[in-house]
């Protein structure tokens, strides 16, 4: 008659214990994944290898994945903030988009002679009161009509990323591309210049995380973004103008999204173009909820999504196994690890030591 | 066998952690018995009987059901059992009907069967004196009815054994004499019913007997009929304690805050407040008595500055702060506690812990942009040392204290910013008795202060003990301010319905009152 396991709520868990919990998750999903991969009929352990070998391998793969944790980690940094605040920013890409035709919207009309850090410092600007605005239209909506910010910031992605490449077949076609359509690369004075072979972008990403990590925990905006996040009606109560807090939270988000598009398009693409975006805004979110909105343990959770990315993109070329398998991981860590937080919350127990007649 | 024994629980311990919620505790319940469970917050009234509902497991000792030893692996077991708990917070659906509410979850088929349901809980209602509209969305229904739904919704699933948590903390007294006439029908019908409660007066109306809790010890069952009310608070508390409310009258008083005609209309158009007018003093403690929903949250809240008043004026002295926001009202250099009835909800920061509790009143104040938290970690160390809340930390999320802690937590910071005027909504609400005396002492010191404090109540006895002159609310209106000395508590009624002191002194001939 009576179920076999039962399920109690628990109280509080210590944290070594929650980490013990996290590492099983994510262990048993890199099982799990490796059983996929054997129903493929892969070898899971070459793959996994692979992997780690294209993410970590050599100095050149690891400036591969430190320079796909760049726009990941900034992304993130930029969703943390909003989602602190309840508002499920799903815009990223959009923003990101956004920002990248900021930066082009510089780069494609200055002069070649005018000095770097003054073109880069307009291309930054241009690139955050892009993506600042992008991320502003969804925000005064939910601030003035309340309007859902879910459905609105994912439809401003498709707006952005069609703009752009209406930019990119049209008025913005490169006229010495043989009808081929793609914008100009951009003049020598427009790119990023790096450091120990990667991008500066890893500074400036770095900057951000002490930045985020500051501001919503140190200053009095941070704190009222966290106060609307848990209650509305108490940030009321307090006098908080709670429509201008919308507001001031999106446009750092939005504006932390805009850099990401001015350092891929600066650094990476060395162009503009409609895909550059390539995602991140959406694993971005995955990013920033496991490492559950704090900026610090982000930047770690981006690394490892970045090595991810890049080793998947090394077994595509190496081994010629599709770079889903990539995906694949991540899923099952994102699906691991947010199933644990059950079994951080209940307790199970197993049998019963009386049984009833 | 005692076949009459409808509940046995024997050497119940219970813990979470380092926490003991219960330890060796008992429990007896008969059938045909109305049972009451007395004990403070924290006494572990609510872990006892989320293990007779099977939420919890215990973890030592034994529960019998009519005589048969059982172990409940969820909570599905003990309904199967016929045990039916009615929580405190309501467990509806807002957009549903009453009767599609009753059958959700249900496993008989997966349409609702619209005839035989309506004459089965019709045949329910009838038995047990219940009265319900089974085509009512809940959305509609008043606190009681939808409380009415809930025990229908236990019967219908073949409870016999009712327990309910608190159930009279959010009805009016009306609602309350209903609800205990529907409680001794369900005792004539041989049904088991436990209350957990800490009204004494309840216990004493409705209950057989008592069984009251202490630090999550069982101390003692007692018949009702054989004990008296200072007996048991010498039980719940522990120790004999004299528990009277003082009123001074105290000179000086001053006009503060003075309401002109203010009408203010809820999401639905219609008014909440109609033309309302009274004046708040310095050194008084102002009641506002009236039925649930009569427009108090109203009051409040456009005294704080959080809603739209359509018309009239709100003098602060000699300000009128109608269209200010709270920030206006804060830089105003108005200060104005408010409690506001939901606690949690609004007011205070549910996840986040003391400290940033007490910064969300201050912070505003603090120059620069950024959050200063070191004076407020020593304004949350004095406030829970002076209130005497019991908390393992001031680092502990409010959310996990006690609703008496919680209560404690935001009267200690809205009196901690010295405020003229503080506006409290059902500040004992779902207090126990300790606590709740000592939010009245709190009160009281306030209003020897100077403080004009504005008490929005349900008990009228409380009303009366505690307040200088009392505000008499009737669907928004005004319907009289009297002196709590000389009004009687039948008269008190009749102005909640509607009555003007008018008719009331027509009714009483030639013996008039004054306001």
């Amino acid at each position: 008659m009576h179920n076999l396991i039962k399920i109690t709520k628990r109280a509080d868990m210590k944290r070594s214990q929650e980490a013990i919990i996290y590492t099983v998750a994510i262990l048993l999903s890199i099982v799990c994944a490796g059983l996929v991969l054997l129903v493929l009929g892969l070898d899971p352990v070459n793959i996994f290898r692979s992997i780690v070998e294209g993410a970590l391998g050599t100095e050149m793969r690891i400036q591969q994945t430190l320079t796909k944790a760049i726009p990941l980690l900034i992304t993130s940094l930029g969703i943390i903030v909003a989602f602190k605040m309840n508002f499920w920013n799903i815009g990223a890409e959009g923003q990101i988009t956004m920002g990248a035709f900021g930066a082009a919207l510089v780069a494609l009309h200055v002069p070649e002679t005018m000095p770097l850090p003054l073109v880069l410092l307009m291309m930054f600007v241009t690139a955050v009161i892009c993506g600042a605005v992008w991320a502003f239209i969804p925000a005064i909506f939910k601030a003035k009509l309340g309007t859902n910010e879910t459905i609105f910031t994912l439809m401003m992605n498709y707006v952005a990323i069609k703009f752009v490449t209406y930019l990119q077949y049209g008025p913005w076609i490169d006229p010495n591309g043989s009808g081929f359509p793609r914008i100009a690369q951009f003049n020598s004075n427009c790119i990023l210049p790096k450091l120990f072979g990667v991008n500066v972008g890893w500074i400036f990403a770095l900057v951000c995380v002490v930045f985020v990590y500051f501001f919503m925990n140190h200053t009095k905006k941070g704190y009222e973004i966290t106060v609307v996040g848990q209650s509305v009606e108490t940030a009321r109560y307090a006098g908080m103008n709670i429509s201008r807090i919308i507001i001031i939270a999106m446009l750092i988000s939005g504006g932390l999204c805009g850099t990401v598009g001015m350092i891929q398009a600066s650094a990476v693409e060395k162009t503009l173009v409609a895909g550059i975006a390539n995602g991140y805004g959406f694993t971005a979110i995955i990013t920033a909820w496991l490492s559950k909105l704090n900026p610090i343990i982000c930047a770690f959770v981006c690394l490892a999504f970045a090595a991810l990315l890049q080793g998947g993109t090394y077994i595509q070329i190496s081994l010629g196994v599709s770079s889903a398998v990539a995906g694949v991981v991540q899923g099952l860590i994102l699906f691991f690890v947010l199933g644990s937080e059950f079994f951080i919350r209940y307790k199970l127990s197993f049998g019963h030591k009386k049984e009833v007649a | 066998m005692q076949q009459n024994i409808a509940i046995e629980m024997k050497h119940i311990s219970k813990s979470f952690g380092e926490i003991k919620a219960n330890e060796d505790v008992s429990l007896e319940v008969r059938q045909g018995e109305i049972h009451a469970v007395l004990g403070e917050n924290g006494a572990g009234k609510t872990t006892l009987m989320n293990m007779l509902s099977g939420i919890y497991t215990p973890d030592e000792g034994t529960i019998a059901i009519n005589g048969q030893e059982v172990v409940f692996a969820s909570p599905k077991d003990s309904i199967r059992l016929g045990i039916g708990m009615i929580h405190q917070h309501f467990k509806l659906v807002d957009v549903m009907t009453a009767k599609e509410n009753i059958v959700i979850g249900q496993k008989e088929g997966f349409f609702t069967k619209g005839k035989a349901l309506t004459e089965k809980v019709k045949a329910l209602s009838e038995q047990y004196g219940l009265d319900i509209d089974p085509d009512k969305k809940v959305y509609d229904m008043s606190v009681g009815e939808k409380q009415t739904l809930e025990i229908i919704k236990v019967l219908y699933r073949g409870a016999r054994i009712l327990i309910m948590d608190e159930p009279t903390a959010v009805l009016t007294p009306q609602e309350i004499r209903k609800l205990f006439r529907i409680v001794r029908n369900m005792k004539e019908q041989g049904c088991a019913v436990v209350i957990i409660t800490h009204k004494l007066n309840e216990v004493m109306e409705i209950s057989d007997r008592v069984t009251v809790l202490r630090k999550g010890h069982s101390i003692k069952t007692v018949v009702t009929a054989e004990t008296t009310i200072p007996e048991l608070i010498e039980m719940v508390v522990g120790k004999k304690t004299d528990l009277s409310i003082t009123k001074e009258k105290l000179p000086g008083k001053e006009l503060l805050l003075r309401m002109d005609e203010v009408t203010v209309k809820d999401s639905e158009g219609k008014n909440a407040l109609t033309d309302v007018s009274f004046g708040l003093n310095t050194y008084e403690i102002l009641g506002v008595a009236g039925v649930a929903n009569s427009g108090q949250k109203e009051l409040c809240e456009s005294l704080a500055g959080l809603i739209k008043v359509e018309k009239g004026r709100i003098f602060f002295h000699d300000e009128n702060i109608v269209g200010k926001s709270p920030r206006d009202i804060i830089r105003m250099g108005i200060r104005m506690g408010f409690i506001p009835e939901d606690r949690l909800g609004m007011g205070l920061v549910a996840g986040m812990d003391i400290v940033h509790n007490i910064i969300l009143k201050d912070y505003q104040s603090q120059p620069g942009i950024r959050l200063k938290r070191g004076p407020c970690i020593e304004k949350a160390k004095k406030i829970v040392r002076d209130l005497d809340i019991q908390t393992p930390g001031i680092n502990t999320p409010v959310k996990k204290l006690s609703g008496g802690n919680i209560q404690k937590v935001l009267l200690g910071r809205e009196i901690d910013s010295s405020p003229k005027v503080l506006i409290t909504a059902y500040p004992v609400r779902g207090l126990d008795i300790g606590a709740s005396y000592k939010i009245y002492d709190l009160l009281n010191e306030q209003k020897a202060e100077g403080v004009g404090v504005l008490f929005i109540g349900e008990d009228l006895d409380l009303l009366m003990a505690l307040c200088d002159r009392i505000v008499v609310l009737c669907h928004g209106e005004v319907t009289g301010i009297v002196d709590p000395d000389t009004v009687t508590k039948d008269d008190l009624g009749l102005l909640m319905t509607g009555h003007t002191l008018d008719e009331i002194e027509k009714m009483h001939g030639k013996e008039g009152k004054d306001a």
